[in-house]
């Protein structure tokens, strides 16, 4: 897992609600068996106005200048801004991939569906959940201020603006630690292989039907 | 002390371990696996040197990027070709038990898992894909998970969890003539939202959800996700029971009696308490048909398309533009070009059993451009040829498919064209879902079956026997 400290970054506002993961990277490109290389595929139905394939050189399809991320003043983003409920849906991790591989490093939204939530934290992103009121102001002050920055400190939880604006945000403590850890989930748990071998053995005295041979 | 709730009792039973930080490690009975979401994690596996933790408890099927035609040319799609093979050369090298594309048994996921005895009670069931839910219709914890978990269940048989909080919903007395599951649970998500379930498990219970059968459970808890909540789940009782005896993984003989009695254990205990509870009247529920781009835009088939309020404004306003539709049309008067009855929701042989009896001696308007059904697995489509279910359906119009995903998100030859309309039995009505610029109408078996007789949604009480 990628290690995620800080952050500081341009937001892009995505005004909607229940942005879905076929949204957010169309099933053609989950064919890949790679991890990487989904960025510019990253939301490809409201950004370009062809139907993309995967593998397709994406320089010179034709945009769709209406998006958000088209638009000048929102190239380069680093932090999505949008509403509730972001990322339900299939469970596909290809959905940070891309946004990872596009280069959003964090997304503030007033929800997420939860395996979408889990997969971010999986791939070093780090989604923030705030209020509407809050999410509103931030709207605002995107849309009034062309380059609006914010500098994210996960270790403070603070979002901090130029005009010295602070906004707290919350986080479970086994999620931020996972994250400015980068750690290497797999490897900690089998740390713990004597207490699942032993848990392992108990279940299957019990159940033994659930250890069937196929 | 109060008592437990069904997945208290489910996550009780397979805690291995509670962390201080406040996660536990949750042991893991099975996972399921398809070509989709699994390459990245055997390829992680490899990259450290790490091993699958017990092979028997995996089982992987192809299902999303198949062909529904022509099965014996193969797989024409290079990129598709290339991840149904990787599956295959994963579960070799892995010693993982795989249903190939030619096996009589292959199918959808979360069809053959209960079909092949392969989702027991009481197990927790993991797959890299979001309608793992529907297996908790059996009695199970089952939950969809991300391609890291689904390595980190390959290589530890663990998962890291976070509990979630549990919700009741109860749907009271029962239901009206011609109305289904598919239909309860649009209605459900209709009532909370697509977000109401979101860190919630989901219980289903009451008198409307005991009377139905193990095919119509399925349809429930396949959708609580679509409700927000990962996993959806019922208590066993006969009707479980009955389903899951003497199917091909099924346990046996003296195993038999063992297992049964443990199973009857999995349900709420009657003072469990719920941290929210959620009462429906079933005889309020009639035949749904969704009219935007998430599956809370829900209304009654003789309903119209509502009027965007404030709050969601741009939401509301988006999908109508998406769908081509407007405020205050009457569902009925919604044309469609195309009808796909199939998918982990309704692919099963009771829904095709539902459809056929619709569509019995009738013939689809000629207005539509495709009607498809593709059973949800080999041993359904078998059954369905042999009660000559196919031969309803190619007489009045459909095609008879090979299984597999196909139009539920066109990952495959399957799919809309831009613009077009098409009554589903699917789970999801997202933009692009069945097809760029595709506009999906959600609907039940019976609905699908009387919209392409009609080529517009219809009251469908005229279609039922007496
Ligand atoms: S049928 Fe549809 S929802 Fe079900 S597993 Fe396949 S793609 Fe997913």
């Amino acid at each position: 897992m990628d290690r995620f400290k800080t952050f500081t970054g341009v937001i892009a506002p995505l005004n909607r609600d229940n942005v879905d993961t076929d949204a957010i990277i169309p099933k053609q490109f989950l064919k890949s068996i790679n991890r990487s290389g989904f960025g510019d595929n990253l939301f490809d139905e409201w950004r370009y106005l062809d139907h993309g394939e995967p593998g397709q050189d994406c320089s010179n399809r034709p945009l769709n200048l209406d998006f958000v991320l088209n638009q000048k003043r929102y190239m380069n983003s680093g932090i999505l801004l949008t509403r509730s409920n972001f990322g339900c849906g299939s469970s596909r991790e290809h959905a940070p991939w891309a946004l990872d591989n596009y280069g959003f490093r964090v997304i503030i939204a007033e929800s997420y569906a939860d395996i979408f939530y889990n997969n971010c934290f999986k791939n070093g992103i780090l989604p923030i959940c705030l209020t509407e009121g809050i999410i509103n102001s931030l709207f605002e002050l995107t849309l009034a201020k062309p380059g609006y920055t914010l500098t994210v400190d996960l270790e403070a939880q603070i979002i901090a603006d130029p005009l010295d604006t602070r906004i707290y945000f919350e986080i479970e403590k086994f999620r931020k630690d996972a994250l400015l850890g980068g750690l290497d989930e797999i490897g900690q748990t089998l740390t713990h292989t004597d207490i699942i071998k032993k848990f392992e053995k108990k279940h299957r005295d019990a159940n033994p039907w659930l250890f069937r041979s196929l | 002390m109060a008592g437990k709730t069904l997945y208290d009792k489910l996550w009780d039973s397979h805690l291995v371990r509670e962390d201080t930080s406040g996660t536990s490690l949750i042991y893991i009975d099975r996972q399921l696996i398809h070509e989709v979401t699994s390459p990245q994690a055997f390829e992680g596996l490899r990259l450290e040197g790490r091993k699958s933790w017990r092979q028997s408890a995996n089982v992987a099927v192809p299902d999303h990027n198949i062909p529904t035609k022509d099965r014996h040319l193969g797989i024409t799609d290079p990129v598709s070709n290339v991840q149904v093979d990787t599956l295959s050369e994963n579960c070799a090298d892995f010693g993982i038990k795989e249903f190939s594309m030619s096996d009589p048994n292959q199918g959808i996921v979360h069809v053959i898992g209960p079909e092949q005895g392969l989702t027991l009670p009481g197990m927790t069931i993991v797959c890299g894909d979001s309608h793992t839910s529907t297996h908790g219709a059996l009695g199970a914890l089952a939950f969809g998970i991300g391609t890291s978990e689904v390595e980190h269940v390959l290589a530890t048989q663990c998962l890291i969890q976070k509990k979630s909080k549990n919700m009741l919903i109860s749907v009271n007395g029962k239901l009206n003539i011609g109305v289904t599951a598919k239909d309860m649970i649009l209605y459900i998500i209709g009532q909370i939202g697509t977000a109401g379930g979101t860190g919630f498990s989901i219980e289903f219970s009451g008198e409307a959800i005991q009377n139905l059968s193990m095919e119509s459970r399925m349809t429930i808890c396949n959708m609580a996700i679509e409700a927000g909540a990962r996993s959806g789940m019922i208590a066993v009782d006969q009707v479980t029971i009955d389903y899951i005896k003497g199917r091909p993984f099924s346990p046996t003989a003296n195993e038999w009696e063992k297992a049964v009695s443990s199973w009857k254990n999995l349900k709420s205990d009657s003072d469990a308490i719920f941290d929210k509870v959620i009462q429906i009247d079933a005889s309020s529920i009639n035949s749904m048909v969704t009219w935007g781009t998430s599956p809370e835009m829900v209304t009654e088939v003789s309903g119209t398309i509502p009027i965007s309020d404030n709050r969601n404004s741009s939401t509301i306003d988006a999908a109508l533009d998406y769908m081509g539709l407007t405020s205050g049309t009457a569902i009925k008067d919604i044309h469609l070009d195309k009808i796909f009855i199939g998918s982990c929701t309704n692919s099963r042989i009771e829904d095709l059993r539902l459809a056929a009896n619709i569509l019995k001696g009738q013939q689809i308007a000629d207005s539509i451009k495709l009607a498809l059904v593709v059973p949800g697995s080999g041993p359904v489509k078998k059954q369905a040829e042999e009660e000559g279910l196919d031969k309803i359906f190619i007489d009045s119009g459909f095609e008879w498919r090979e299984p597999g995903c196909s139009m539920c998100l066109a990952m495959n030859a399957d799919y809309l064209e831009p613009g077009e309309r098409c009554a589903s039995t699917s789970n999801r009505n997202f933009e692009g879902r069945q097809g760029q610029g595709g506009r999906t109408h959600l609907v039940s078996p019976i609905m699908a079956a009387a919209a392409a007789i009609e080529g517009h949604f219809t009251n469908v009480s005229k279609y039922l026997d007496n």
